[in-house]
């Protein structure tokens, strides 16, 4: 992991306009990812973390979406990037997977065809050369019989043949970052961990920035070398995996890790539930926006936003009820 | 009793019975905001109202003519919108001609959603062989152009107002079966109605409570883009003779007997068409309308 | 006002020994068709397409009281189980016996059996009429069979209470204008308004948030015990299987693998494709990170499945008789059967035992 970091998001708000009024899907976000490293951006619906990852490539309508921020990818302000200036930052510099591989994948071409294209479009190379490139590609990601596979049409192939299909589309550039949007949670849970393995595998391999969204703790602590918890358009919780797992330090953290059903239980023991519902991004509170579903919350978590603490080295949550090394069970 | 797992205060009180939040306020609210469909509606409404308040509205009697005041112009002393080529109003006429050409540009296509949504309906439900049959019926209807297909029944039925409801209720009734099936099918594998299923409901039930509210809506907007080409087709009949007949007033049949004055009186001649234009076009913009409104959700 | 009861003991006939459900031998095959998916499984150019294997042989019983989860990756025709069990499709063999009593394909038959087996969907926004609210859904069911609107109405409030949710603010509402588990509740008043005896939940909670699915899994508990249900709990998440189920029932391309009780199942699982699931979950410890998939590529297509043993072309374990026979569930335990040649003692695979002298 080197120095400088590659992906450097500076106080991230995305404002949705339309309608009576404007919506803040992501209020103020901070990231920074070292090259090499994996990032979990771990939330529920409406958290915003597939906004926020969508934004760092521009992904999001542009008259509908208000970006505002500072965003450093690999030295690119990406919200000042022209129109050609976005189609060669995208493929070259930070490329995405995503959850259904029938977005990426175009149906009426076929699979070898799209990587070529995308080759030879970022590198100028030769028809030829394109898909040797393919090829190389399609089997770095473990399809078996790679030379067939790459006359296939998208449909003619099964679902973790076309996860790995579309990894294998974003890797052709050799992109420094890589976005992956939740892209197993439609697989079958084999699939899903052969999937992971082959993530894990190629970042290490490629040195590789990966920021990987996901709702599945499990999921995060497979891959993630830092996670990221984001709730109500903020990131609540962040620190190395080790550290958020085991000793969270953030009340929405704790729930959610209380609340998996895969702990150890007593025979009639009951899942402990956080109560309430996902917040309504229209309608947010004042103060931190989980409150209303939290118990501890006093009425000084009405007040204001909590400012982050730092609970131990690189591990800090957005939460009034922490001091300095304070850690949590 | 089961402990109310917290919900939290997020969802407000509402009264016991609620009005204007269902599905069809909400259509009628996004479309009084479109302005391209109020003005489109307002201009059906105003031809509507003079086609039925005629005998109040229109200055004078549409079958009395003149043969000394034939074709005049438009803006004549007499004659606000000029005179025909037998001297009768031509204001008069067309505002008792939108009775006959709103009647046989509207019936057809009341009929034919009414016979058409049946047939679609059911056989969209029912699926299997008995929907292949219907359905490839339908085709070769569908195979027809309409217009040819119009002239052919209308003119193996012979000319009249009657049997040119009843040919254009022919041509359109395969179009919305079309419809009506391809929305019924899809709606039918949807989840709820196979809840409906394992609740025990009958095929009666599950489509009166199920399917028609949810299906009757795509049928009906589609329906109402029908109008517009069934007004252009009634005249179009009329036009051929095929229709309503002389001295009725009826805008297509103006449109003919009118076409020997287009040297004369280009103007007048051509006032007709542009009712058919204008409520025509004022249909299809209606419909559009209808149509975005009730797209979201 | 009435209290919503179901007079479970009333209607119970066979008493506590005699299974709520008995599945023998349950077919459904679903029609050859020329397939436009190329022959990306099993299938070589020019071999005739078969049918779509999706249930093949599956028996089973589920117990009054208990939960029994299934659970299988997609193929495994656990959907299409549920499916059969409810019998809004028809089995092409096989019978369904509820309470001792077969059930009959008439339709007085069914309208019974309808108000004694009801199901929970996945997706809980598909499961609800946009057009009806949610006391007319929920209400719908009971007035089919019989009751008037005012005692449905008020059946349906009653219920939309106790899944959590305050009648006077749900009751007239729109599903569009709630939350994913507050439908997914409502999808269970609805199950529950015709007074079921046995629950199928097929997938109920796969949708919905992970804090969202742990309240409902509790409601799911509570309700139980307070309505003397039963349930069948079908999902792909074995952690949520874990919680929910008494007894477990593996499923691999249309047959039963392996079923028994779930601590024993999934502490000592005894087939390989169980064995691979438990360990394709991701880990919980970030120190002690799976280091290897178990297993390689996607799960098969049911059309065409593998000859012998389903699921030989991707066991570790397999042998060459593996592929010749089709094992037979068989006890290794007081209430655990496994599909495997292994555990089949004389089945001719190098690990099974020798078959015990009469």
């Amino acid at each position: 992991m080197s120095g400088e970091p590659i992906v450097d998001v500076q106080d991230l708000t995305v404002d949705f306009l339309g309608g009576v009024k404007s919506l803040r899907a992501v209020a103020g976000v901070d990231l920074t990812l070292r090259s090499g490293e994996v990032l979990a951006l771990l939330g529920e619906s409406g958290s915003g973390k597939t906004v926020t990852l969508r934004a760092l490539m521009r992904l999001l309508p542009e008259r509908r979406a208000l970006i505002g921020g500072k965003v450093l990818v690999d030295g690119h302000d990406v919200r000042a990037l022209s129109k050609s200036g976005l189609t060669a930052y995208r493929g070259r510099t930070i490329a995405m997977i995503f959850q259904e591989p029938g977005l990426a994948l175009d149906p009426v071409y076929r699979v070898g065809d799209q990587i070529a294209e995308a080759v030879m479009h970022h590198e100028g190379a030769s028809r030829r050369d394109a898909r040797v490139r393919a090829l190389a590609l399609f089997e770095r990601v473990r399809i078996p019989s790679a030379a067939r596979r790459l006359d296939n049409y998208a449909h003619e192939m099964s679902g973790g043949m076309r996860q790995r299909a579309m990894i294998a589309l974003a890797l052709a550039c050799r992109p420094k970052v890589l976005l992956a949007d939740e892209p197993t949670t439609a697989l079958d849970a084999t699939v899903q961990i052969q999937v992971l393995l082959l993530l894990r595998e190629l970042q290490r391999e490629l040195g590789l920035a990966v920021i990987f969204v996901t709702h599945d703790i499990g999921v995060a602590t497979e891959i993630a070398d830092r996670i990221a918890v984001m709730y109500a358009g903020r990131i609540v919780e962040t620190g190395a995996c080790r550290d958020v797992i085991r000793t969270p330090a953030h009340p929405y953290t704790i729930g959610l890790l209380a609340s998996r059903a895969g702990r150890a239980l007593a025979k009639g023991e009951r899942l402990a539930a956080i109560p309430g519902s996902p917040p309504d991004l229209a309608n947010l509170p004042q103060g931190c926006a989980f409150a209303p579903r939290c118990e501890r919350a006093q009425p000084v978590c009405e007040a204001a936003v909590p400012a982050e603490v730092a609970v131990s080295d690189g591990h800090c949550a957005r939460c009034v009820f922490l001091h300095k090394s304070e850690a949590t069970a | 009793m089961t402990a109310i797992t917290g919900l939290g205060p997020d969802v407000p009180i509402l009264p016991a019975r609620r009005i204007g939040r269902g599905y069809w306020a909400g259509v009628g609210r996004r479309l009084l905001k479109d302005p391209v469909a109020i003005a489109a509606a307002l201009v059906i409404l105003v031809i509507v109202l003079a086609a039925i308040l005629a005998p109040f509205v229109a200055p004078a009697d549409p079958y009395r003519g003149s043969m000394l005041r034939r074709l005049r112009p438009v803006g004549d002393a007499l004659y606000r919108l000029g005179s025909d080529e037998l001297g009768r109003d031509m204001l008069s006429r067309l505002i008792y001609g939108g009775r006959l050409s709103l009647l046989m540009g509207l019936l057809p296509v009341v009929f034919a959603f009414f016979v058409g949504s049946t047939i679609g309906i059911l056989a969209g439900f029912v699926g299997g062989r008995l929907n292949t049959v219907i359905m490839r019926t339908v085709d070769v209807f569908y195979a027809f152009p309409s217009v040819l297909l119009a002239i052919a029944l209308s003119g193996a039925l012979g000319a009249g107002i009657l049997n040119a409801i009843v040919s254009l209720t022919v041509v359109f009734t395969p179009q919305v079966t079309r419809i009506a099936e391809s929305v019924t099918t899809q709606i039918r594998t949807r989840d709820y109605v196979e809840a409906a299923r394992v609740s025990g409901a009958g095929p009666l039930a599950i489509i009166r409570v199920h399917v028609l509210g949810n299906v009757l809506g795509p049928i009906f907007v589609y329906t109402t883009s029908l109008i517009s080409v069934s007004m252009i087709l009634a005249s179009g009949l009329s036009f051929l003779g095929l229709g309503s007949k002389p001295p009725e007033p009826e805008w297509g049949l103006m449109l003919n007997t009118l076409r020997t004055a287009i040297y004369v009186q280009p103007v007048v001649a051509a006032l007709p068409g542009a009712m058919i234009f204008i409520t025509s076009i004022s249909f299809n913009l209606l419909s559009d309308g209808l149509r975005s409104a009730m797209e979201v959700k | 006002m009435e209290q919503f009861q179901n007079d479970v003991a009333a209607r119970d006939r066979g008493g506590p020994a005699q299974p709520l459900l008995a599945i023998r031998d349950l077919v459904k095959h679903f029609g050859s068709r020329r397939g436009w998916s190329g022959p990306w499984v099993g299938a070589k150019a020019g071999q005739r397409r078969g049918a779509v294997r999706a249930v093949d042989g599956v028996s089973f019983d589920v117990a009054k009281g208990e939960t029994l989860g299934i659970v299988g990756e997609s193929g495994c025709g656990k959907s299409t189980l549920a499916r059969l069990v409810i019998q809004i499709i028809a089995a092409d063999a096989g019978e369904v016996l509820f309470d001792g009593e077969a059930v009959g394909t008439s339709a007085p038959d069914l309208a019974a059996y309808r108000r004694e087996v009801q199901m929970v969907f996945q997706d809980s926004y598909a499961s609800l009429n946009p057009r009806l609210t949610i006391e007319d859904t929920v209400a719908f069911g009971p007035r089919v069979h019989g009751l008037s609107r005012r005692a449905a109405i008020v059946r349906a409030h009653d219920l939309i209470s106790r899944v959590g949710l305050d009648p006077a603010r749900f009751a007239a509402r729109y599903p569009h204008e709630l939350s994913g588990g507050q439908r997914q509740r409502v999808n269970i008043a609805r199950a529950l308004a015709l007074q079921p005896r046995l629950l199928i939940l097929d997938e109920a909670v796969s949708a919905l948030d992970k804090s969202i699915e742990a309240q409902v899994l509790n409601l799911l508990v509570d309700l139980k015990a307070e309505f003397g249900l039963t349930y069948i709990f079908i999902s792909h998440d074995l952690n949520v299987v874990r919680f929910m189920s008494d007894r477990v029932m593996v499923m691999y391309l249309g047959k039963v693998a392996e079923l028994g009780a779930c601590d024993v199942i999934l502490a000592s699982p005894r087939h390989p494709y169980t064995m691979a699931l438990l360990a394709s979950m991701p880990s919980m410890d970030p120190d002690r990170r799976t280091s290897e998939a178990p297993l390689f590529g996607d799960p098969p297509n049911p059309i065409d499945p593998p000859s012998g043993c389903r699921f030989h072309t991707r066991c570790r374990f397999a042998a060459p008789v593996c592929a010749a026979t089709a094992p037979a569930l068989a006890e290794v335990g007081p209430v655990h059967r496994v599909a495997c040649l292994m555990a089949t003692p004389g089945s001719g695979h190098p690990q099974a035992g020798v078959p015990e002298a009469a």
